[in-house]
């Protein structure tokens, strides 16, 4: 249904009051879904909002600024949201004024809408330090997506970013942006990091952390000037005199309850629109809630307020006034490996009692802060598991004299010491406790959408939305689904899917210590809730059993990705394309001449270089592929497996043959690596790169498994990836020969291959296993990497086989031709095909 | 509606479980049949309701395939996405008999043309 169709020309659809809001953001967005689900058939609505687009997260920006997330991951309300609910949306066109007198208002591109109410949700600004140079190109803020952009084309082009700011924003632009590859200084006024959500100790910890990333933290800087060169950025000026080159400077210094507005329309504004306990403004028919409001004398930066805000707005509006009475707040910092909790006030005094406990060696700091036998504030820095629960007490003001002693270990032992179980840590915790900040959501909603019917935490996503933004209350969600299910959603943290409540790990230990043989076998045996398993277990299941026995399982078709079945790749037309393998990508004029003849005779559409230097032929029809292997294996040439989970290709560089830089022959070093270890199936994707000098003209450093050629030999890198989040590279070791750099090469992947998820590239396992592990897997015994390297090369010599010899040959044909066909003449009963009976 | 216009396509043995096969058609949209690992023969134009794909292609799970382009589960039984995704593909009536699988062409030819 289209939003427009349904409203007449006076903008009033029959018997509804016309309700107007001012800003499409997560406050304005989330009073109309809440009014909607209060009031839904009261108001015919519109929404006003200066960016030109729908509503997002804004929370989640410093994610999208890490690489972490993409914008359509953090739109909160998609198109069909407004098209659905009949709203209708009026983006990228800012209200200019508001006639409260003839209650309508009037967006700068001249279009006036009437109101019955009026919503306000302007936010808030960032504040901008207003020092000399604050204007020029390159000084951004970090508010919007704009801002985003903004930063990220300068991460593409520049080297040197400062942020203005060591609070919550500034420190995760500065992560963002670190991530980004830029140097990053962080500059800030007081003395310690996040001064207003953590004490001294922990931002001590949170600046050596942020240090120890690479980031330049100043604390006590002042800024003095912004300092140009051509019109733009060149650094920043403190006022004692020091200049740090910069090209881009990020403004994070706060932010400043947007009520301009407001203001000229007459409606009473002090530091932010002044609001009763029903978000109603000095004129009743005009309401207000979020970063723009100020409720008994509080304005409120983060999310939490905002939720609550949005529900007393809506009861209100539905004739169940319930009062908003303000919000304790409580604080994450979204910064990938930081855990950091904050909430109340921990500031101490007289009569408060600190509680601290630090375990240095495992980099924790907890300190609770009590008064009068409450929990009034707590920090949280390196283990944040229980401040959920310390804010619960907080909010709820409870007594805690009974649990004094064992507070600052924890609810597991503060709630009778008897249970280290999770759930009963959620289980303890009150209905209205906030599960989602992100989504705002609590305790009794989780668990109201369990009772519903959602049976996995991609169900609770989709239906409530808790966990769906930066997922760092997955857990809580997942003992909720455990606490209420009970055993049905055991261990599903991790499983491989939906069929399974076993994980990967799990999966592979049991098909080794129980010899398992067969996918069947695996499914019976670990009670699969599936007859045959689903799209994502089976591929997994076949992986783990062809590495767990090599030449002994054998492979199942049926449960391959068409790509990997048909040893092409699937094109968005159904037609499939082909990669010839290509040597280290060295090729000659037979291969090329083969290549062309190929082309012509089978009427292909394209031929491309790939990324990794082969050359791919597009637009292959299912039937005749079997015909151009035939002909590229005439010319000496075998698959390139650019369509498996398997060795893709080596890039490499010209090396000593040519190079005038070059130290060693990486040419050469990258054909033996890819004659090693072509053929062999991985969990994921595998590339390598071989550069023969640190000019690194290969990219060896964003490769699985990369080397570096130097005068004295080989450096060995790992783990890298360019693919949707950029990975650089760590270096594992360096060695002097060839044969050790193969041997190494062999060993990793066999490590690679053993232990990763099914569908987890290099990058993504380096990170969770952690480098340290990798690292004494192979080099804690002498013993391990011949080993290793043994157990490829067994592996290897029952998958050298090219796939493509095999079909060109005639082997499984009917999967290249159509089992029957229908003419469009009589029906006969003779229509039928002859076709061999398969196996 | 009238009586079905049945016609043999293929030997049962032609597609082993957890596979399908193609049927091309003059003048129709290319049918896919196929065979479960339980044992059971669908019938399915094939064609994702998404963007396409050939569903023939896909991995066939219980009785439901995934298409090899976008992962959309459609069920064989009745053609529509399932889950949380919306769409159908028609679904061509089937029977086997005398070990040969048997397709009704009269639907086949009237999915072209509607």
């Amino acid at each position: 249904m289209n939003a427009q169709s349904t409203i007449n020309a006076s903008g009033r659809m029959a018997g509804k009051e016309r309700l107007v809001v001012i800003g499409n953001g997560m406050a304005g967005c989330r009073a109309v879904e809440e009014i909607l689900a209060a009031c839904p058939d009261r108001f015919a609505i519109t929404i006003f909002g200066a960016e030109p687009r729908v509503n997002y997260n804004r929370i989640m920006l410093s994610s999208v600024l890490a690489g972490e997330r993409s914008f359509d991951e953090i739109v909160v309300n998609s198109e069909d949201w407004y098209t659905d609910n009949a709203i209708k949306l009026i983006a990228g066109d800012p209200v200019v004024h508001i006639d409260r007198e003839a209650q309508q208002v009037v967006s700068r591109g001249g279009v006036i809408e009437s109101f019955d109410k009026l919503l306000i949700a302007t936010g808030s600004d960032p504040f901008v330090i207003p020092v000399p140079g604050k204007d020029l190109g390159g000084v951004v803020t970090f508010r919007d997506l704009d801002d985003v952009e903004a930063m990220l084309a300068a991460a593409n082009t520049s080297k040197q970013a400062v942020v203005i700011g060591g609070g919550l924003l500034g420190l995760e632009a500065a992560h963002g942006l670190s991530l980004r590859g830029m140097e990053v200084t962080v500059l800030h006024l007081m003395p310690t990091l996040m001064e207003r959500q953590l004490d001294e100790a922990a931002g001590f910890l949170l600046k050596s952390e942020l240090e120890g990333r690479g980031m330049t933290i100043l604390t006590g800087a002042d800024t003095g000037e912004i300092v140009e060169a051509d019109g733009k950025v060149a650094g920043v000026k403190l006022k004692d005199g020091t200049e740090i080159e910069a090209d881009l400077v990020v403004m994070a210094v706060g932010i400043r309850p947007n009520g301009t507005l407001a203001k000229a329309s007459g409606i009473n504004v002090e530091r932010g629109i002044v609001v009763d306990d029903h978000m109603v403004t000095s004129d009743p028919n005009i309401l207000a809630v979020g970063e723009c409001v100020q409720h008994r004398g509080a304005c409120y930066g983060l999310v939490a307020p905002l939720w609550d805000m949005c529900r007393s707005l809506a009861a209100r509006l539905a004739e169940q006034p319930k009062g908003y009475k303000g919000s304790v707040t409580s604080t994450k910092l979204k910064v990938s490996g930081v855990d950091l909790f904050s909430a109340g006030d921990f500031s101490g005094g007289e009569d408060c009692e600190d509680i601290v406990m630090r375990d240095a060696s495992r980099g924790i700091y907890k300190r609770v802060v009590v008064k009068d036998n409450k929990v009034i504030g707590a920090v949280l820095y390196g283990d944040t598991q229980d401040g959920n629960w310390y804010f619960d007490l907080l909010k709820k003001e409870e007594d805690v004299s009974e649990i004094r002693e064992a507070l600052i270990f924890g609810q597991a032992f503060a709630s009778g010491g008897v249970s280290l179980d999770p759930k009963a840590a959620v289980a303890a915790l009150s209905d209205d406790a906030e599960i989602c900040g992100c989504n705002g959501v609590s305790k009794a909603q989780v668990v109201g959408c369990i009772n519903n019917g959602a049976n996995s935490v991609d169900a609770v996503r989709s239906t409530c939305k808790a966990s769906a933004s930066c997922g760092s209350c997955t857990s809580l969600v997942e003992s909720l689904l455990a606490l209420t299910l009970g055993d049905e959603v055991e261990e599903s943290a991790n499983t491989m899917c939906g069929c399974t409540s076993f994980g990967h790990d799990h999966v592979r230990e049991a098909i080794v210590e129980r010899e398992f043989k067969s996918i069947p076998e695996v499914m019976q045996e670990l009670h699969w809730s599936t007859p045959d398993g689903c799209s994502k277990c089976r591929p997994a299941l076949n992986y783990y059993l062809l590495c767990a026995w090599p030449g002994e399982y054998i492979d199942d078709q049926k449960s391959r990705f068409v790509n990997e079945r048909l040893h092409a790749n699937i094109q968005k037309d159904g037609t499939y394309s082909v990669v010839p393998r290509m040597w280290g990508g060295v090729t000659n004029p037979r291969e090329l001449r083969a290549i062309a003849d190929v082309t012509e005779k089978y009427n292909a559409r394209m031929v491309k270089v790939t990324g990794g230097q082969r050359l791919d032929i597009f637009g292959i029809k299912k039937e005749d592929l079997p015909a151009v292997w035939a002909d590229l294996n005439a010319a000496g040439m075998v698959s390139g497996h650019a369509y498996g989970k398997s060795l893709r290709t080596v890039k490499t560089c010209v090396g000593s043959e040519w190079c005038r830089f070059g130290t060693q022959d990486s040419t050469g070093l990258g054909i033996k690596l890819e004659q090693m270890s072509w053929g062999s199936w991985m969990p994921h994707k595998f590339k390598m790169a071989v550069s023969g000098c640190p000019r690194n003209c290969a990219e060896a450093t964003i490769k699985d498994f990369g080397v570096i050629c130097v005068d004295s030999g080989y450096e060995i890198h790992i783990g890298g990836n360019g693919g949707i989040k950029v990975r650089v590279t760590d270096l594992i070791g360096r060695v002097e020969t060839e044969e050790e750099a193969l041997e190494l090469s062999a060993a990793f992947i066999q490590l690679y291959r053993e232990d990763a998820w099914y569908l987890e590239r290099t990058a993504p396992w380096v990170e969770r296993k952690g480098l340290e592990w990798v690292k004494s897997q192979l080099f804690d015994d002498p013993a391990t990497v011949p080993a290793l390297a043994e157990r490829f090369r067994h592996s290897q010599s029952f998958s050298q086989d090219d796939p493509w010899a095999q079909r060109a040959a005639g082997e499984r044909s009917d999967l290249h031709s159509h089992v029957g066909s229908i003419g469009a003449g009589p029906p006969t009963d003779g229509a039928i095909k002859q076709v061999e009976p398969a196996e | 509606m009238n009586a079905p216009d049945w016609v043999s396509v293929c030997s049962k043995n032609a597609i082993e479980p957890g596979m399908a096969g193609t049927v091309p058609v003059d003048g129709g949209p290319e049918i896919a049949v196929f065979h479960t690992i339980g044992g059971d023969f669908y019938a399915l134009v094939n064609s994702c309701p998404h963007k396409g794909g050939p569903l023939s292609q896909g991995i066939v799970h219980g009785d439901s395939v995934s298409c090899p382009l976008h992962n959309w589960r459609i069920s064989l039984r009745s053609g529509e996405a399932l889950g949380d995704d919306e769409g159908c593909t028609p679904t061509i009536p089937l029977k086997v008999e005398d070990e040969l699988i048997w397709l009704d062409r009269a639907v086949i030819l009237a999915e072209q043309r509607a």
